[in-house]
C-alpha cells in the first residue's frame, strides 16, 4: 500500500532492524564440528551432521542455547517456557538439508528493548523476538577463465554455526539512530562474550527495513528492505541515501513499492533487486528430530547468574568503586576488551589516583598506539607491564616525559618490563640537589637574556630557564627540584 | 552340515558357536550358500555381502576362541537398505542413492557390529521405506517365500523374506506404519515395532521422523528379545531416543500371562478381514485365554482414523526429508543448464512414482493456507489415537489401575488379509495403503506392537499383533512368546526346498 502524499509534506523515517549473530560457541548448533571456520580451508569443518548425509540426526548445542538465552535476557525480553524448533523449507545448494532448523511460532525470546544514546540522548528500541537458527553454508561463484562459463561452489563450513536472529520494532527514526542501535547492540554481544560481533566477517549481519510516513501519519508506508549491507558505516549510508530517494519518488507524487534493494558500496546506492516471481512458501512445522526444549526457570536463573556485568552497570560501578569521572568511566566502559583492559591494570588497586592515572594512559597513549580497541587484550603491552610504568610514576622514579619513552619501548620490547627499560637507558629522574644545582649554575651562565629579564621583572622568563635546565638533564629532571633550585640561585643572583 | 546350519535360533546359533561345535566362518558359508541357493526365487537383497561377511565371520571366530563373545558374536544378520552401513552401499531402494556409502554405520548397526554380528547383505526395501509390498523398491520386488507369485508385504519385505527363506538368522528392518510387522505376518515370521525412543534412529534414512522406528525381523519370540536388548537404548547422537533402561528383555519371557487382562478391539476385526484371517486371530485368542489370560472386548474408535491421519503426517515430514536429495553434495545427480533445471532433472530421474506422490502430498498439506486443515488437525487426530490408547492401558491421568475396560495388553490383526499377488494393488494406491490400516494406529501413539504367526489361510501365513503401553516391551514379548510355546506356527517353514505347501501349513487353521 503506498502512502498518498503532496509535495512539501513533511515524512518521519520508520527504520526497523532484523540482526543475525553468530554466536561464539566451540561447535555449531546441531553437531560437533568447530564453529570457527573463519579463514579455514573450504569444507574442513563439516561432518555427516551439517552435510545433511541420509540417516543423521541434530543435537542441540547447550551452549548456544545459553549463549541465546544470555543475549534475550541482556535485552530484557521474556523466556518463553516452552520453546521448539521448526523447519523452514526451501531449496538451495548452501543449505545442505533442504531446510533450516530455526524457530518459528514459539521462538526463544519475546518483548524486550534496547537503549541507546544519539546526540547525548537516551533512546529506547524495542525488540519484538529473539530467536534461534543455524547458519547456511555459503555459495561461491566463480568464472571458468578457460571458457567464459559461470560455476558454482559450494562451502560448508559454516552451515550449522549457531545463529541467533533479533527481530526489532520500526521504532527507529533516523539512519544516525539506526546505526547507534546497532552500534549498541554489538557492545552488548561483545560484553556478554557471546559474539565477536564483527559485521566484516558476517559475525553480525543485518536486514534493514525502512519506510516513510507524513508526519504525524500512525500508518505504515510500503517497506522496502535493504540487503547486502556488511558495516556500520554502510548502514547509516544505505539508509541516507534510501531515505532521501523515497523522499524524492513521493515528493514527485509517485509510490514506493514494496521491494527488496541491495546496497552497492562501489554505487553508494540502493538498486532494486529482481523480484521473485511468487511469494516463498517456507512450509515450516515442528522439527521432529528435535524434542521441545523446556526453559525451566532454575535454568533461566542459572544462566542469568552467569552472565557478564553489562556496559551500564560497569560505567556506574567504575565510577563508584574507583571514583572515576563519568566521561573516563564512559570511555573504558564502550568495548568490554577495554574495561577489561583497565580492570586488570588496577589489579584490586582501588586507589582513585591510581585508577585516574591509568585512565589516562589506556585512553590517551594506549588508545592512539592501538586503533583496534578490540585488540587490547593481545597488546604486548599486558596490563601488568602498563601497571609496572604507573607503579615507577607513583614511586617518583621516572617523570611523565620518561614515562612516554618508556611506554614506546614496553610497546616495541614485549619481553622487558618497566624497571628494566629504565635501567638499561638509565632514565631514572635526576632528583639529586649537587647534580641538579650544577646544572642549574651552568644554564644560567648561558642565558644571560632570560636571567636578565626575570630579574627585571618578567617572571615568565623563569620558564625558559626551566626548560633549559630539563633539557640539559635530558629530561629526567625532577621538575620540582629544579624549580626549588632556580629559584634559589636566581634569589641570590638578585642579592648578588 | 550345511543345510542343518540353517534355521538355528539365536540361542541354538550361539549354543553351537559357544562350545565350538561351529564356526562363525562355517555358519556364515552355510547363510551365504542359502542366499545362493534361494535369491534367484526370493530377490531379497539389494546388496549381497559376502565379502564383508567372511571377514566378520573371521572376526568373530578369533574372539569367541578368547572367550569374548557376546550374544551376537558370530551371527548372521540381514539389514534392510535404509540401514547406513560404512562397509556397504546404503540405496534406500532408490536410484537417487544407487552409489552412496554412507561414512558411518547407525547406531543400532554399530551395537551389533560391536557384539561381533556378521553382516550378510543389505536387503530390500519399498523406496524410501514408502510401500507395503517392496513392488516401490526401484530394483526390484522381492517375492514371498511361501508363494513367489505374492508379495512379502512392505517396505522391510527384504530382511524379513531373507529371515523366513533361512538367508539370515535375524533381520533388522524399520517401521513408519506397519513396515515390520506387516510383512513378518504375510511371510509367517516375527517382526517388532518398539516405543518410538527405544530404539536410536541414528543413521536410519529417514522417511517420517516422528514415527520412523527399527524394529527386528526374526524367527521366534526369544530371537525378537534378543535383537531387541541389543540394538535398544539412549543414544546422545538420537534426541528423540529415551534415556529408559534397558531390562533384560530375555529373561521376561517366563511364558506365564496368568490373569493379563487382554483386550480385543472390535473396530479391529471390522476392516475387511478376510474370514481366514480373522479365523486364525480368533483361535490363537482362544489359546491365549487358554492360558489363564482374560479377554476383554475393548473399542477405540478413534484407531479407524489412524490411515487418513498417518497419510498426512508420514508425507508431511517425508517431503523436508527427501529435500537433501538435490543433486549438489551426493548421490544421483543430473546436470542442467540451471539451478532448477538441476534439481528437477535429477529429482525426477532419481525418485520412483510412490516417492514423488508423497513428496507431492506432504510438500500439499504443509502449504500455506492448507496447513492447519490438514497437517494441524492431524496432529489433533493423532493426539486423540494416543490418548484412546492411554485410557485402554489406564495410563491416562487419573484413571484406576484396574478401572473397568482397562487392560494390559490389546490384540488384534496384523493385516486383513495375507500376502497379495505381486501387481494386484499396485495401481490401486488406496488398497495398497489399506494393507497397514491395522498396524498405524500403534505408530501414530508410539507404544511397542510385536507381531507373531498364528496360522494359515490358504496356504498363506496369518499373524496377531500384541500392542503394549509405551516401553512395556518386555510385556507384549512375554504374552507372544508365551502363545507362541503353545502353537507351532513359527516352527514352520516356507515350500522352498520342494516340500509341497499343503504338508506344511496342513489344513490352515
Ligand atoms: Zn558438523
Amino acid at each position: 500500500m503506498a502512502v498518498m502524499t503532496a509535495p512539501g509534506t513533511t515524512y518521519e523515517t520508520v527504520i526497523g532492524l532484523e540482526v543475525h549473530v553468530q554466536l561464539l560457541t566451540r561447535s555449531k548448533m546441531f553437531c560437533g564440528c568447530s564453529a570457527d571456520y573463519f579463514a579455514a580451508p573450504p569444507n574442513t569443518h563439516v561432518c555427516p551432521v551439517c552435510l545433511g548425509l541420509p540417516g543423521v540426526l541434530p543435537v542441540i548445542n547447550r551452549a548456544a542455547v545459553e549463549a541465546a538465552m544470555m543475549t534475550a535476557l541482556a535485552l530484557g525480553c521474556t523466556i518463553q517456557p516452552d520453546n521448539k524448533f521448526d523447519r523452514k523449507n526451501y531449496f538451495y545448494p548452501d543449505l545442505p538439508k533442504g531446510y533450516q532448523i530455526s524457530q518459528y511460532d514459539l521462538p526463544l525470546a519475546v518483548n524486550g528493548a534496547l537503549e541507546f544514546a544519539v546526540g547525548g540522548e537516551t533512546r529506547r528500541a524495542g525488540i519484538t523476538r529473539v530467536h534461534m537458527e543455524e547458519d547456511t553454508g555459503k555459495n561461491l561463484h566463480a568464472t571458468d577463465p578457460a571458457t567464459g562459463a559461470g560455476y558454482s561452489l559450494v562451502d560448508l563450513n559454516r552451515a550449522g554455526v549457531p545463529l541467533l536472529e533479533i527481530v526489532g520494532e520500526p521504532d527507529l527514526r533516523s539512519p544516525e539512530e539506526a546505526r547507534a542501535y546497532l552500534t549498541t547492540m554489538r557492545q552488548l554481544l561483545r560484553f556478554l562474550g557471546v559474539s565477536t560481533g564483527n559485521m566484516e566477517e558476517g559475525a553480525l549481519r543485518c536486514d534493514i527495513n525502512v519506510s516513510l510516513r507524513p508526519a504525524g501519519s500512525g500508518a505504515f508506508g510500503a517497506k522496502v528492505e535493504i540487503k547486502n549491507v556488511n558495516s556500520f558505516r554502510a548502514v547509516e549510508r544505505a539508509l541516507v541515501y534510501e531515505v532521501e530517494r523515497q523522499r524524492r519518488v513521493l515528493d514527485a507524487g509517485g509510490a514506493i513499492p514494496q521491494e527488496t534493494r541491495g546496497w552497492s558500496e562501489e554505487r553508494g546506492q540502493t538498486l532494486g533487486q529482481r523480484s521473485k516471481e511468487v511469494a516463498t512458501d517456507y512450509r515450516y512445522f515442528p522439527e521432529p528430530d528435535l524434542p521441545p526444549l523446556k526453559m525451566d526457570p532454575a535454568w533461566i536463573e542459572r544462566v542469568r547468574g552467569r552472565m557478564a556485568e553489562l556496559p551500564r552497570a560497569r560505567r556506574a560501578r567504575f565510577v563508584a568503586d574507583y571514583g572515576l569521572r563519568e566521561a573516563d568511566a564512559a570511555l573504558l566502559t564502550e568495548s568490554r576488551a577495554v574495561a577489561d583492559y583497565f580492570e586488570a591494570t588496577l589489579d584490586g588497586d582501588r586507589r582513585p589516583e591510581r585508577a585516574r592515572l591509568a585512565a589516562n594512559w589506556i585512553t590517551g597513549d594506549l588508545f592512539a598506539a592501538t586503533p583496534d580497541r578490540e585488540a587490547l587484550g593481545d597488546s604486548p603491552l599486558t596490563p601488568a607491564r602498563l601497571r609496572g610504568l604507573l607503579d615507577l610514576l607513583d614511586a617518583g622514579r621516572i617523570n611523565r616525559t620518561t614515562a612516554k619513552q618508556v611506554f614506546n619501548e614496553l610497546l616495541a620490547r614485549p619481553d622487558e618490563d618497566a624497571a628494566a627499560i629504565v635501567e638499561r637507558l638509565g632514565l631514572g629522574q635526576v632528583s639529586d640537589d649537587a647534580a641538579i644545582r650544577a646544572t642549574v649554575g651552568r644554564v644560567l651562565a648561558e642565558n644571560p637574556k632570560p636571567v636578565a629579564d626575570f630579574l627585571s621583572g618578567k617572571a615568565a622568563a623563569k620558564g625558559r630557564l626551566v626548560g633549559a635546565t630539563m633539557k640539559a638533564l635530558g629530561g629526567r629532571g625532577d621538575v620540582a627540584v629544579v624549580n626549588r633550585l632556580l629559584d634559589e640561585e636566581l634569589a641570590r643572583q638578585r642579592g648578588g | 552340515m550345511a543345510g542343518d546350519l540353517i534355521y538355528l535360533s539365536v540361542d541354538e546359533a550361539r549354543d553351537l558357536l559357544d562350545r565350538r561345535e561351529v564356526s562363525s566362518v562355517e555358519l556364515t558359508e552355510a547363510h551365504l550358500a542359502r542366499i545362493e541357493a534361494v535369491e534367484d526365487r526370493v530377490k531379497a537383497f539389494i546388496t549381497a555381502t559376502p565379502e564383508q561377511a567372511r571377514e566378520g565371520a573371521r572376526l568373530a571366530d578369533e574372539r569367541i576362541a578368547a572367550g569374548a563373545a557376546a550374544t551376537f558374536t558370530g551371527i548372521p544378520i540381514t539389514l534392510k537398505d535404509v540401514l547406513c552401513t560404512r562397509d556397504a552401499p546404503t540405496t534406500a531402494g532408490s536410484q537417487i542413492l544407487r552409489d552412496f556409502l554412507p561414512p558411518y554405520d547407525a547406531t543400532a548397526v554399530a551395537r551389533l557390529r560391536e557384539q561381533g554380528a556378521v553382516f550378510v547383505g543389505k536387503s530390500n526395501t519399498d523406496e524410501f521405506a514408502m510401500g507395503s509390498s517392496t513392488e516401490n523398491s526401484s530394483f526390484h520386488t522381492t517375492r514371498n517365500p511361501w508363494d513367489l507369485a505374492r508379495v512379502p508385504g512392505g517396505s522391510s519385505g527384504g530382511p524379513i523374506a531373507a529371515v523366513a527363506a533361512g538367508e539370515a538368522i535375524v533381520g533388522l528392518g524399520s517401521e513408519t506404519g506397519g513396515s515390520v510387522r506387516q510383512p513378518a505376518g504375510f511371510c509367517g515370521i516375527v517382526g517388532l515395532k518398539t516405543t518410538y525412543g527405544r530404539i536410536s534412529r541414528y543413521g536410519l534414512i529417514a522417511f517420517a521422523s516422528s514415527l520412523d522406528q527399527i524394529g527386528p525381523a526374526t524367527r521366534t519370540v526369544a530371537d525378537c528379545a534378543h535383537t531387541l536388548g541389543a540394538i535398544a537404548g539412549h543414544d546422545p547422537a538420537d534426541s528423540t531416543s529415551a534415556p529408559v533402561p534397558v531390562p533384560d528383555y530375555r529373561a521376561a519371557l517366563t511364558g506365564d500371562i496368568k490373569g493379563l487382562r487382554v483386550g480385543v478391539p472390535r473396530e479391529y476385526f471390522d476392516q475387511g478381514l478376510e474370514p481366514g484371517v480373522e479365523a486364525a486371530v480368533r483361535q490363537g485368542l482362544r489359546v491365549i485365554e487358554g492360558l489363564g489370560a482374560e479377554l476383554v472386548e475393548i473399542s477405540l474408535p478413534t484407531s479407524l482414523s489412524g490411515l487418513p491421519t498417518y497419510y498426512i503426517i508420514a508425507p508431511a515430514e517425508a517431503s523436508a526429508n527427501l529435500a537433501r536429495y538435490d543433486g549438489v553434495k551426493y548421490g544421483l545427480s543430473v546436470p542442467r543448464g540451471d539451478l532448477l533445471a538441476t534439481y528437477l532433472a535429477t529429482r525426477r530421474a532419481g525418485f520412483g512414482a510412490e516417492v514423488k506422490r508423497r513428496i507431492m502430498l506432504g510438500t500439499y498439506a504443509l502449504s500455506s493456507g492448507y496447513y492447519d486443515a490438514y497437517y494441524v488437525k492431524a496432529q489433533k487426530v493423532r493426539t486423540l489415537i494416543k490418548a484412546e490408547f492411554d485410557r485402554a492401558f489406564g495410563r491416562d491421568d487419573g484413571a484406576d489401575g484396574r478401572a473397568a475396560g482397562v487392560v494390559d495388553v490389546i490384540i488384534a490383526p496384523t493385516s486383513p488379509t495375507t500376502a497379495f499377488r505381486i501387481g494386484e494393488r499396485s495401481d490401486d494406491p488406496y488398497a495398497m495403503y489399506m494393507a497397514d490400516v491395522l498396524t498405524i494406529p500403534a505408530n501414530l501413539a508410539g507404544i511397542p506392537s510385536v507381531a507373531v504367526p498364528c496360522g494359515f489361510a490358504d496356504g498363506l501365513p496369518v499373524s496377531l499383533q500384541v500392542m503394549g503401553p509405551a516401553f512395556a516391551e518386555d510385556l507384549i514379548l512375554r504374552v507372544a512368546e508365551a502363545y507362541e510355546r503353545s502353537t507351532d506356527w513359527t516352527a514352520r517353514r516356507p515350500p522352498l526346498d520342494g516340500a509341497p505347501r499343503e504338508a506344511i501349513v496342513g489344513s490352515g487353521v
